[in-house]
């Protein structure tokens, strides 16, 4: 089930071609199916959230689009092409746990990888680099300055807090200027100031350079009054529309095909009350 | 050894060269002090150690196994080294890095599982070798008098061609330790650059092996890799810290054994534990330090 029309009064959708296609896809991982006939359409410069429970399958929508899982059914086009083809040109930040504080290796260098990592040889010292590596350290400081990480980028990663570490690898996942971010939980772990800082950062990035972003979320509150649209994942399907249609009582029970109830708390914050974990829908 | 000290460092050094095998040991010490160093330093990022660690006590029945059959030991060193290498890395873990989410529990216990046979099959091949209880010391815990010439060719054929497969693999392999998941989505051949690796791993702890002995490689392969990373954060300047202290610590190491009557294994040993405890000093020292200042400026603010 698919709910794509716009709420009345927001931007009519982006007319060139969008960045990501989906089409009817069904992913299956260890003989069953995470999701099924799931289509989606994001056009450029949108700020895209998934949500769901746990385990339904958002990290796996993300690895289709990166072209790291292929669909079983079904078709994806990202960015033109198919999925994994224009990686060059995406910016990934996957779920994660904090890096290890023994890591000894420095913020600036994980930024410096997101630029050229995938390259064979080794890279130079700095001094015999020329002007390829002089422009490759501008980069890296711009990126840096970028997300306000200049403070802490050359202390090694894993003395950084969640905060410092998210906004390094935010860095290293622009480097190349990409045309779509696809952020996997990119707020967990972080404290309640992080995450606002956090989103209106990654809000600005995606208003002033045009940059698609689809953007996992555990807790949707953050970044509600940033968001185009929605994607809800359920055990079989997705809905994706604008947030003040989504996330509704009617479409979520719909979806999970029980009673689900949308709270808003004085804050204007939205709770959602009853949603099934994705281990008790399969068992259903 | 034979030879006393006369204290005269260049009468010292004069004397320790005119012995070929002293020579030739001082060479084979420096080729695999350079491996050891660059490779060591991957290793202990990748949190490999006791893959390297068990991949040098392979090489241990393949050396006994070699004397046994009376072909070169550097042969059962290379071939069982190598072999090891290539079933850790069709291991399911693949031997991936152990630094990103989810560490490989099963495959270390595995690992560990082979260690021990392998540590057993070495031992009935020594005692199927009447007569051979004096080399057991030497293939486990080294010696500098047993390198010959075509040992040290072996040595620096195989450590070139390692240092260069690296070369070649070093910015990948450093974007695969420390970001598996993003280097897969940016093209890297994660598994492929990890199980080179694992080669380049069985390369340096079979060539490490002959100088130190099996038991001992962690002397080149551990400890100057992790005191190097606990002086400095930036790779380059890691892998070069590294491979000094290898460096200095074998050539220091074969000189104090050639005029004493301890065993290089001791001392290499000895010395680059020597080298780490200063470097964990250096830094729990400066971290002190550091947060003494942020502590002053936060008071002060
Ligand atoms: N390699 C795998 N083999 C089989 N099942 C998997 C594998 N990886 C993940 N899964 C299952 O796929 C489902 C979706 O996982 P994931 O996309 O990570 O969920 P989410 O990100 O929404 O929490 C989960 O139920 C998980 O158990
Ligand atoms: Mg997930």
């Amino acid at each position: 089930m698919i709910v794509t029309e716009r709420a009345p009064g927001r931007p009519a959708p982006p007319t060139h071609t969008p960045v990501i296609v989906v089409d009817q896809a069904e992913a299956r991982l260890g003989g069953r199916a995470i999701w099924s006939d799931v289509s989606l359409q994001i056009g450029p410069g949108q700020f895209v959230a998934v949500l769901g429970p746990n385990g339904v399958g958002k990290s796996t929508l993300l690895k289709a689009v990166l072209g790291l899982l292929p669909v079983s059914t079904g078709q994806i086009k990202v960015l033109g092409g198919s999925p994994g083809r224009h990686n060059d040109r995406i910016g990934y930040l996957p779920q994660r746990r904090a890096f290890d504080p023994t890591t000894r290796i420095r913020g600036i260098d994980i930024v410096r990888l997101g630029l050229d990592g995938d390259r064979w040889g080794t890279p130079l010292p700095a001094i015999l680099g020329g002007r390829r590596a002089r422009d490759a350290r501008e980069r890296v400081e711009e990126v840096i300055g970028l997300v306000g990480a200049s403070g802490y980028a050359r202390r090694p990663i894993g003395q950084c807090s969640g905060g410092e570490q998210q906004r390094l690898l935010i860095a290293q996942a622009l480097i190349r200027h990409p045309e779509l971010l696809v952020l996997d939980e990119p707020l967990d772990s972080l404290d309640v100031t992080n995450q606002a800082s956090v989103s209106s950062l990654i809000r600005d990035i995606s208003r002033t350079r045009n940059v698609a972003v689809l953007l996992v979320a555990h807790d949707v509150n953050p970044i509600l009054p940033y968001l185009d649209q929605v994607i809800y994942l359920a055990h079989g399907g997705a809905v994706m529309g604008p947030p003040e249609q989504v996330i509704t009582a009617d479409t979520l029970s719909m979806l999970y095909g029980t009673p689900i109830d949308v709270l808003r708390d004085r804050a204007g914050r939205l709770v959602v009350v009853g949603q099934p974990d994705a281990h008790a829908e399969h068992r259903r | 050894m034979t030879t006393g000290l006369t204290w005269n460092l260049i009468e010292d050094a004069h004397q320790l060269f005119s012995y070929h095998f002293m020579v030739n040991a001082l060479r084979a010490g420096t080729i695999v002090a350079v491996v050891s160093g660059a490779i060591g330093y991957f290793m202990v990022l990748r949190r490999q150690s006791f893959v390297g660690h068990t991949l040098a006590v392979i090489g241990f029945p393949g050396a006994a196994g070699a004397t046994w059959l009376g072909v070169s030991t550097g042969i059962g060193y290379y071939g069982f080294c190598l072999a090891g290498a290539l079933v850790v890395a069709s291991l399911p873990g693949g031997g991936r890095a152990d630094v990103g989410p989810g560490g490989h529990g099963e495959e270390s216990a595995v690992v560990g599982t082979v260690q021990g046979f392998a540590l057993a099959c070495g031992f009935l091949f020594v005692s199927l070798y009447k007569g051979f209880l004096s080399g057991l010391n030497n293939l486990l815990f080294g010696t500098i008098t047993g390198v010959a010439d075509h040992q040290v060719t072996i040595l620096l054929i195989a450590g070139v061609t390692c240092l260069l497969v690296l070369a070649v693999i070093a910015r990948p392999l450093l974007f695969a330790t420390v970001d598996p998941d993003v280097a897969r989505a940016a093209g890297v051949p994660v598994r492929l650059v990890s199980a080179a690796f694992l080669i380049l791993l069985g390369v340096a702890a079979a060539g490490t092996s002959q100088i130190t002995g099996s038991l001992l490689v962690f002397a080149l392969l551990v400890a100057p890799a992790a005191a190097a990373s606990r002086l400095t954060a930036r790779p380059g300047l890691g892998v070069t810290l590294s491979i000094a202290i290898a460096v200095a610590v074998t050539w220091v190491g074969e000189g104090i054994a050639f005029f004493s009557p301890y065993p290089i294994g001791f001392w290499v040993t000895t010395l680059a534990f020597a080298v780490f405890l200063a470097a964990a000093g250096c830094r729990a020292g400066a971290d002190w330090l550091a947060r003494r200042v942020s502590l002053d400026v936060r008071t002060a603010a």
